[in-house]
C-alpha cells in the first residue's frame, strides 16, 4: 500500500510541477512567513457555537503554498498516515487551482475537510516538513492548506465524486461509521464493492458528529463528506446493531463476505473514586453526546442538559478540551481543566490548549481528583483534588506524577465532566466469541493487514487502538480495505 | 420503518404498543429493552421489550407516560411510525430451570416481567407471579402473565382488587408457606429496594431488572451507571438485570431524579403545547 519513492518522483516530474518549481528560488521561498488563520475573537465564539476557525483566503493560500519547496524527497507524507501526496496538492494550490488540488486530496483521504480540521498536524506531516526539521523554522501550514482547498471544493459546488470500478457484485459490510468505517467504505467502493455501513445511533458520522464540537468540525462538513460517499454507491443503515439487530451469521446469509469493524472506543472510564456517581458528574461521552449529537443546549430539543456555572474538567486530551470550552459556550462562569501532569505532558493539541487558554479556561495542572461531595440532593457541590509532583518517567515515558501529601484542597463545583479516556465498546466482541481480543478489550489484528482471527473481518481505529485520533483511524480504514481487497480477490478469484 | 400496527390503552396512562420491527422481533430475548427516539428533536429513552412475534414481525412495548418523551411515544396512533428504533440492546435473562420462582411485577413493570415469566415457565420452573398496583384500574396483562403462571397473586395499595397490601406483604406470604429458589422483581426503583430487602430477609437469590438515564444504550455514555456490590456498572451493557441484594438503590434513586426538573417544566410545556 505504501506509496513509492519512484512513483512519487515520476509525479515530481511531470512538467508542471517542473514548472511551478521554476516560478519562484528556493531563497525566495524560504524568505516568505507563515500564513495566520484567522479565528473568531474569543470573547465572541464564547457566546455560540460558532466555528473558531475561520479559514484562509485564496491569496493567503497561494502564499502559503509558495513556502513549500517541492523538495525531492518529501519527508512530510512519511508523517501522513493516509500518505497525502502533500507538494502535489500544495503546488496545484500554488497554481490557483484549487479544484485539481481537492482531487488530489481525495486520492487518498475520504475526509480531507474534516482532517485539514483535527488532525494533529505539528506532531505529523508538519513536524516533519523541511523546514521544521532543517531550517528550524516554522513548517508549511499543510493542514491550513488541507482545509482549504476542501472548503473550496465544497463551497464551488462542484464537489469530484472519485472514480469508482464497475460494481463487482461482492457485498461487504463496515460496522460502524466514523472515520475508520467510513474511509474503509469509501476505498471499496472505489474498488466496486457493495458497500453497507452499518451504524449504532440514529445519525452516521460516528465521533464526527457525536463528539467533536461545532466550534471545531460543523456536521454539516461531515455531512458533506458523506453524501459524497452516497454518491460513489456506498449505503448506509442507522440504527443497526451488528451482534444484536442481526448477528454476523446473519449478515453472511444475506450476502455479506467481508467484514470490517470500527466500532471505536465507546466506552468511558471513569476514576472510581468515592462520590463519582453523583449527580452532574458525568462521562465527557455522555457530556458530548448530548451537546453536539441530541442538540441538548438547544430549547427545541427534548434531550436534557445541566449546564453548571462552576464545572471542572477531569484530563488533559482532545475530549477534555472539547468538554470544558462546550462548559464555557453553554454558559460556565468557571470552566476548568484539572489534569494530573503539567502542561508539557498534556496530550491535547498545541492549538485547542491555545484556543482553550483564549476563552478563558482555567487550567489547574499537576492537580488530581481525590473525592466528590454532593448537595442534599445528590448533586457535586465540591471536589477534593491533591497536588501533584512529577517523578520519574513512566512506560509511556512520560514523567509519572506522585501525589504530594496533606496537599489536598477542595473546590466548589456543581458539574464534573471526566475525561480519562476510554476502554473499546464490547458490544462486538461480546456477540463474537470466537473473535480473539486482548485482556484490555481491543480486538486483535495482523498489524500490517489488519485481519482479526475471524479470516474476513477486518478492524481498525479505536477498537483496536484504545483510543488514538481520527486521522489513525482512517490510516487503518484504508489499509484495511486494501487488504479486504487483496483477501476476497485471492478468495474468490484462485 | 417501524410502524405502528396497534395502540391499546390499558389505562388512561399506560399504553400498549405493537410496533413493526422485524429484525428486533427475531433476534430480541426475554431481558431486552430497545431505545426509542420520536421525531427529529426526540430524546433517546430505553424501553424494555414486553413481547414479540417474529412471524408477524412486531414488538410490543408498554409505556406509562411519565414525560415529554413518554407522551410523544403515546400519543402516536396506528399507522404512525417510531423516527427511530434500535435494539435489542441489553443482556438477555438468564434462564434456567431451579424450582420454584416468585415473579414480582410492580404497576408498568409487569410488562417486562412478562416474557421473563415465560420463558421461566417454558423451562420448567413452577412460577408464582405477583401483580401490584396502587389500584384495580393499574393492574396490567393478568391474563397474558396468568397463562405463564402457576398462581397468580394480586396485590393493590387501595385494596380495590386482589389483596390490600404493598408487593413485599404478598412476597412474604409466599416465601413463608413454601420454599422459593430465585425471585425476580421488576417496578419503580423504590419498589425493586424493598422487594430486595424483603427477599434478602429469607435468604432468596433475587434478580432486578433496572430501568435507568440513558443517551445511546450502547455502553458509550455511563449515564445508566449504578454501583453493584461496589464496583460501578453500566445497565446498558452490564444489565439490565443485576443481583437485586448487590444495588445500590438509594444511589440508584437518587441518580434517577438527576433531570427531575428540567422534564418536569419540559413536560408542562409539551402538555400546553398540545393543548394549542
Amino acid at each position: 500500500m505504501t506509496v513509492t519513492k519512484e512513483f512519487l518522483k515520476e509525479e515530481r516530474e511531470q512538467s508542471w510541477r517542473v514548472d511551478v518549481r521554476k516560478l519562484l528560488k528556493n531563497k525566495e521561498r524560504t524568505a516568505l512567513k507563515r500564513v495566520h488563520m484567522g479565528e473568531v475573537a474569543p470573547n465572541e465564539r464564547v457566546k455560540s457555537n460558532v466555528e473558531v476557525n475561520t479559514g484562509l483566503t485564496a491569496d493567503e493560500a497561494i502564499d502559503e503554498a509558495r513556502r513549500c519547496l517541492d523538495c525531492p524527497d518529501p519527508t512530510c507524507i512519511t508523517g501522513c498516515p493516509v500518505e497525502i501526496n502533500i507538494p502535489k496538492f500544495i503546488k496545484r494550490i500554488e497554481l490557483g487551482e484549487f479544484l485539481d488540488a481537492a482531487r488530489v486530496l481525495k486520492e487518498t483521504s475520504a475526509l480531507p475537510a474534516v482532517c485539514g480540521r483535527v488532525c494533529p498536524q505539528e506532531k505529523q506531516c508538519e513536524a516533519k516538513c523541511f523546514y521544521q526539521v532543517k531550517m528550524q523554522k516554522e513548517p508549511v501550514a499543510i493542514g491550513y492548506l488541507e482545509r482549504f482547498a476542501a472548503d473550496y471544493e465544497r463551497e464551488s459546488g462542484q464537489i469530484s465524486v472519485p472514480e469508482v470500478a464497475a460494481p463487482n457484485g461482492i457485498k461487504v459490510a463496515v460496522i460502524g461509521s466514523g472515520p475508520a468505517g467510513l474511509t474503509f467504505a469509501g476505498d471499496m467502493a472505489k474498488h466496486g464493492y457493495d458497500v453497507t455501513v452499518f451504524e449504532a445511533l440514529h445519525q452516521i458520522g460516528g465521533v464526527l458528529k457525536y463528539g467533536i464540537p461545532e466550534f471545531r468540525l460543523p456536521n454539516s462538513i461531515v455531512d458533506v463528506e458523506i453524501d459524497n460517499l452516497k454518491k460513489m454507491g456506498v449505503k448506509f443503515e442507522t440504527n443497526f446493531i451488528v451482534g444484536r439487530t442481526a448477528t454476523i451469521e446473519d449478515l453472511k446469509e444475506e450476502g455479506f463476505q467481508g467484514f470490517f469493524t470500527g466500532s471505536g472506543a465507546g466506552l468511558p472510564r471513569f476514576m472510581n473514586i468515592p462520590g463519582e456517581n453523583y449527580i452532574g458528574i458525568l462521562s465527557s461521552n455522555e457530556y458530548l453526546t448530548r451537546v453536539n449529537l441530541m442538540d441538548a443546549a438547544n430549547p427545541a430539543t427534548d434531550t436534557p442538559i445541566i449546564s453548571g456555572k462552576n464545572v471542572a474538567v477531569i484530563g488533559g486530551g482532545n475530549t477534555a478540551m472539547d468538554s470544558v470550552r462546550t462548559a464555557k459556550r453553554l454558559g460556565a462562569d468557571r470552566a476548568m481543566i484539572i489534569y494530573r501532569r503539567s502542561m508539557e505532558e498534556m496530550p491535547a493539541r498545541v492549538e485547542e490548549i491555545k484556543h482553550a487558554q483564549e476563552e478563558g479556561i482555567e487550567f489547574m495542572t499537576l492537580t488530581n481528583p481525590v473525592e466528590y461531595f454532593a448537595d442534599e440532593t445528590g448533586r457535586v457541590s465540591k471536589v477534593r483534588v491533591q497536588k501533584m509532583e512529577l517523578g520519574e518517567p513512566d512506560a509511556s515515558g512520560r514523567r509519572r506524577p506522585v501525589p504530594m501529601e496533606g496537599s489536598e484542597y477542595d473546590i466548589e463545583v456543581d458539574t464534573v465532566v471526566v475525561s480519562v479516556g476510554v476502554s473499546p465498546n464490547p458490544l462486538i466482541p461480546s456477540s463474537l466469541p470466537q473473535l480473539e481480543t486482548t485482556r484490555w478489550g481491543t480486538i486483535v489484528v495482523d498489524e500490517e493487514k489488519l485481519q482479526t482471527s475471524i479470516p474476513e473481518m477486518f478492524a481498525g481505529g479505536d477498537i483496536v487502538r484504545g483510543g488514538a485520533t481520527v486521522i489513525l483511524a482512517m490510516g487503518d480504514g484504508r489499509n484495511a480495505a486494501a487488504s479486504m481487497h487483496n483477501y476476497l480477490q485471492d478468495k474468490l478469484n484462485p | 420503518m417501524n410502524k405502528i400496527v396497534e395502540k391499546e390503552h390499558f389505562s388512561e396512562n399506560v399504553v400498549r404498543l405493537e410496533i413493526e420491527a422485524p429484525r428486533i422481533a427475531k433476534a430480541r430475548r426475554a431481558g431486552h429493552f430497545v431505545i426509542v427516539k420520536v421525531g427529529e428533536t426526540g430524546e433517546r429513552i430505553p424501553l424494555t421489550i414486553a413481547a414479540a412475534n417474529p412471524e408477524r414481525g412486531t414488538i410490543t412495548l408498554v409505556i406509562q407516560k411519565v414525560g415529554v418523551s413518554s407522551r410523544r411515544i403515546t400519543d402516536l396512533n396506528v399507522g404512525d411510525e417510531l423516527t427511530d428504533l434500535v435494539g435489542p440492546l441489553g443482556e438477555a435473562t438468564h434462564i434456567e430451570k431451579v424450582g420454584t420462582v416468585l415473579a414480582c411485577g410492580g404497576g408498568v413493570g409487569v410488562a417486562p416481567l412478562l416474557p421473563i415469566v415465560e420463558a421461566l415457565k417454558k423451562a420448567g420452573n413452577r412460577v408464582v407471579t405477583i401483580l401490584a398496583a396502587r389500584t384495580k384500574d393499574l393492574v396490567i396483562l393478568e391474563e397474558q402473565i396468568a397463562e405463564y403462571s402457576d398462581e397468580v397473586i394480586i396485590m393493590t395499595d387501595d385494596g380495590s382488587y386482589g389483596k390490600k397490601g404493598l408487593i413485599t406483604d404478598g412476597m412474604k406470604e409466599v416465601m413463608e408457606r413454601e420454599k422459593v429458589d430465585e425471585a425476580v422483581v421488576i417496578g419503580p426503583a423504590i419498589m425493586m429496594k424493598f422487594a430486595a430487602l424483603t427477599t434478602k430477609e429469607y435468604n432468596v437469590p433475587t434478580v432486578a431488572s433496572l430501568n435507568t438515564i440513558m443517551v445511546d444504550g450502547t455502553g458509550m455514555c455511563g449515564a445508566c451507571r449504578i454501583t453493584v456490590g461496589g464496583k460501578t456498572k453500566f445497565v446498558c451493557v452490564d444489565g439490565p438485570e443485576f443481583d437485586a441484594h448487590q444495588v445500590d438503590f438509594d444511589e440508584m434513586l437518587l441518580r434517577l431524579n438527576g433531570y427531575k426538573e428540567i422534564e418536569k417544566g419540559a413536560e408542562q410545556q409539551y402538555l400546553k403545547s398540545k393543548d394549542k
